[in-house]
């Protein structure tokens, strides 16, 4: 994820792009056009073997060339989610290699997705090609008229016109120069420009089909409900054995020492003295039990005060210096605020115990329609989604609210979790409180500063 | 006893005409049940700093112990509902905070001293000294750190001079900015 930011060109964004970014944007649309001609190619390639299936050579050539023209279609894909954010979803797989090679050719032609990347192979040349090839053209000829032109005007002979510049003379050189540097100029901006178009096209051309869309988000929610139901059904057997093994115990026990007690009144009202103390001592470890209990489940700050505090809360707890920044405007949905509660408090939990850190940043905002919390800390990094840190137990809690985690934990650090879980801003608290009366922090820190 | 309310509005408006000689509040009341006493209580406090308010929870929250505590005034509590069962105690903190003093739940100060531990910012204090600086951190004075710890009354002049030696903390002759002194070391 991070490592397509420093390449999101901007364009589209408002700000103008930095030098650097409209150059990458710029080799981008060198490699772009280049490409197309690979892509023209494979188009090509595979209508050869489809004119070739009538005499049946094209049967065995058909697989090989739909499968390369889906490499390229994948790449561009990638491309366009890693340059511009764009994300592109993909078409069903080819349909595997199984069985003899013919009958494989069959079910390619009835597969959907190697339509429409023949078409897009057809089409990506003329469109996204010669988009990309506008802001290349400019710089091109304008580093020739700024660069090259000074030096070889005069061999050029006469009637030689630079765009609307007549080159004759050393005056009308420079003109020509500075209209070339103009051109340069002109290509760099409109480079990133161009690569936001390119995205657009690509994914109208390349994304998968609607009901493909819809049967994924079917798949999707069936799984999800089914995780969050397990959970569900786990969290209820965890409850009820705690509640068999912690509170009811105690108060079984406190029933029994009650008991003796009263026996003992009379003949032994030392022995029962004291065990009336062990009955005190016994009932509020029940309501520790209890407090802790309720506390796993959902902590009543939560309620209390929403996200932001209760994570600030959690701060307080941890053992590292944890600072929290908290933009929420307002209250969140309950379900997205506990998940994000327990993701979060895994999250400084797994900094604690593994990250080596002494220091932690959580930023919590909401922006484009998703609650986003950002965790980093200041540890050796190399943490891996499936080193077994407890990161796929919240990754399975969050699919229930449809929020993703994106992990980036380079070796020698920092790491940092990136959180998001789609859902509106609240103007009344879960409570029925109105969101005014929540005190609502644009920006503050706790911690241990 | 002046007023006995049951929500937070009245609560608050109590608090600011009845100026009472303390407050022994519920954190959760009318209409929200959430932490509308601690908000009144705040509240109350900022327009009349001092104002002496004893907080009951039915769980504590190292938040509202920060926010609570964050005045620096003194003359503030926030305990366990449980705690009321130990009469004696409860009578002892009723007082403490009516007297200006700070009494903080043994929870709340063992989550402190957890933290602090793990940090190693108490690591040079010995066991006895760790006891006594928890006992200092929920408010408990001298001789009420004497009777729980069966300790004379010189045995805790050491061991509290030591630990404001050890710790660098300015000791002092008030019990309340004592405590303050030994939250503010914790919650570093």
């Amino acid at each position: 994820m991070a490592a397509g930011r420093d390449g999101t060109a901007g364009a589209g964004a408002g700000a103008v792009p930095t030098a650097r970014a409209q150059l990458l944007a710029l080799a981008r649309c060198q490699r772009l056009s280049l490409y197309s001609i690979a892509v023209s190619a494979a188009g090509a390639l595979v209508v050869g073997a489809l004119m070739l299936l009538p005499v049946g050579v094209g049967r065995p050539l058909l697989p090989g060339a739909a499968q390369a023209l889906r490499r390229l279609s994948d790449r561009y894909r990638s491309w366009t989610e890693l340059w511009t954010g764009t994300t592109i979803s993909p078409p069903e797989p080819l349909p595997p290699a199984d069985g003899p090679r013919s009958r494989r050719a069959v079910r390619i032609l009835g597969d959907d997705g190697f339509w429409r990347d023949l078409r897009w192979s057809w089409l990506e040349p003329w469109t996204g090609g010669l988009l990309v090839a506008v802001p290349l053209t400019l710089a091109v000829f304008g580093l020739f008229g700024a660069a090259v032109q000074p030096f070889v005007w005069p061999w050029l002979g006469p009637g030689n016109w630079y765009a609307f510049v007549l080159v004759d003379s050393t005056g009308s050189m420079l003109a020509a120069a500075v209209l070339g540097l103009l051109f340069v100029a002109a290509g760099l901006r409109l480079a990133p420009t161009a690569l936001e178009l390119h995205a657009r096209w690509s994914r109208r051309a390349l994304a998968a089909p609607y009901t493909t869309e819809l049967e994924r988000r079917i798949e999707h929610l069936t799984d999800t409900r089914a995780e969050a139901l397990d959970a569900r059904a786990d969290e209820l057997r965890r409850i009820e054995r705690d509640l068999h093994d912690g509170a009811q115990a105690r108060l079984v026990a406190v029933g029994m020492a009650l008991d003796e007690a009263t026996r003992l009144l009379d003949t032994d009202p030392g022995g029962a003295r004291a065990l009336l103390r062990e009955v005190r001592a016994g009932s509020a470890r029940a309501l520790q039990d209890l407090r802790d209990l309720v506390h796993g489940i959902h902590p009543p700050i939560l309620t209390d005060r929403g996200l932001g505090d209760a994570v600030r809360s959690l701060a307080l707890d941890s053992f590292l210096d944890v600072h929290v920044t908290a933009g929420l405007p307002g209250r969140l949905p309950a379900p997205v605020e506990t998940a994000a509660y327990f993701a979060v408090a895994e999250l400084l939990a797994n900094a604690a115990k593994h990250s080596g850190g002494r220091e932690v940043t959580v930023r919590l905002d909401h922006a484009d329609g998703a609650l986003r919390a950002v965790v980093t800390d200041d540890g050796h990094g190399g943490a891996r989604p499936d080193g077994g840190t407890g990161l796929h137990g919240v990754v399975r809690r969050l699919s229930t609210v449809d929020g993703t985690l994106a992990l980036h934990s380079p070796p020698g650090g920092p790491t940092t979790v990136t959180l998001e879980i789609p859902c509106e801003i609240l103007c009344e608290s879960p409570g029925g409180t109105p969101c005014a009366s929540s005190s609502p922090r644009t920006s503050s820190s706790c911690g241990t500063d | 006893m002046v007023e006995a309310v049951d929500n937070g509005p009245a609560l608050l408006r109590a608090l600011r005409e009845r100026r009472p000689d303390v407050a022994v509040v519920d954190i959760r009341l009318p209409p929200g049940f959430t932490d509308e006493g601690l908000r009144a209580a705040l509240e109350a406090r900022r327009a009349r700093p001092g104002l002496p308010v004893l907080i009951l929870s039915q769980y504590v929250d190292q938040l509202y112990a920060q926010e609570l505590l964050a005045s620096g005034q003194g003359a503030i509590g926030y305990l366990l509902k449980d705690r009321v069962t130990h009469t004696a105690q409860f009578v002892d903190a009723v007082r403490t905070v009516a007297g200006g003093g700070t009494v903080m739940d043994p929870q709340v100060i063992a989550k402190l001293l957890a933290r602090s531990d793990a940090r190693g910012t108490t690591a040079e204090l010995t066991p006895r000294e760790h006891e006594v600086l928890r006992l200092m951190a929920e408010g408990r004075s001298n001789a009420a750190i004497m009777h729980t710890l069966h300790i004379g009354e010189s045995a805790v002049a050491k061991h509290t001079a030591s630990i404001f030696a050890k710790l660098r903390i300015e000791a002092s002759a008030d019990d309340n900015r004592r405590v303050l002194a030994v939250l503010a070391y914790l919650k570093r």
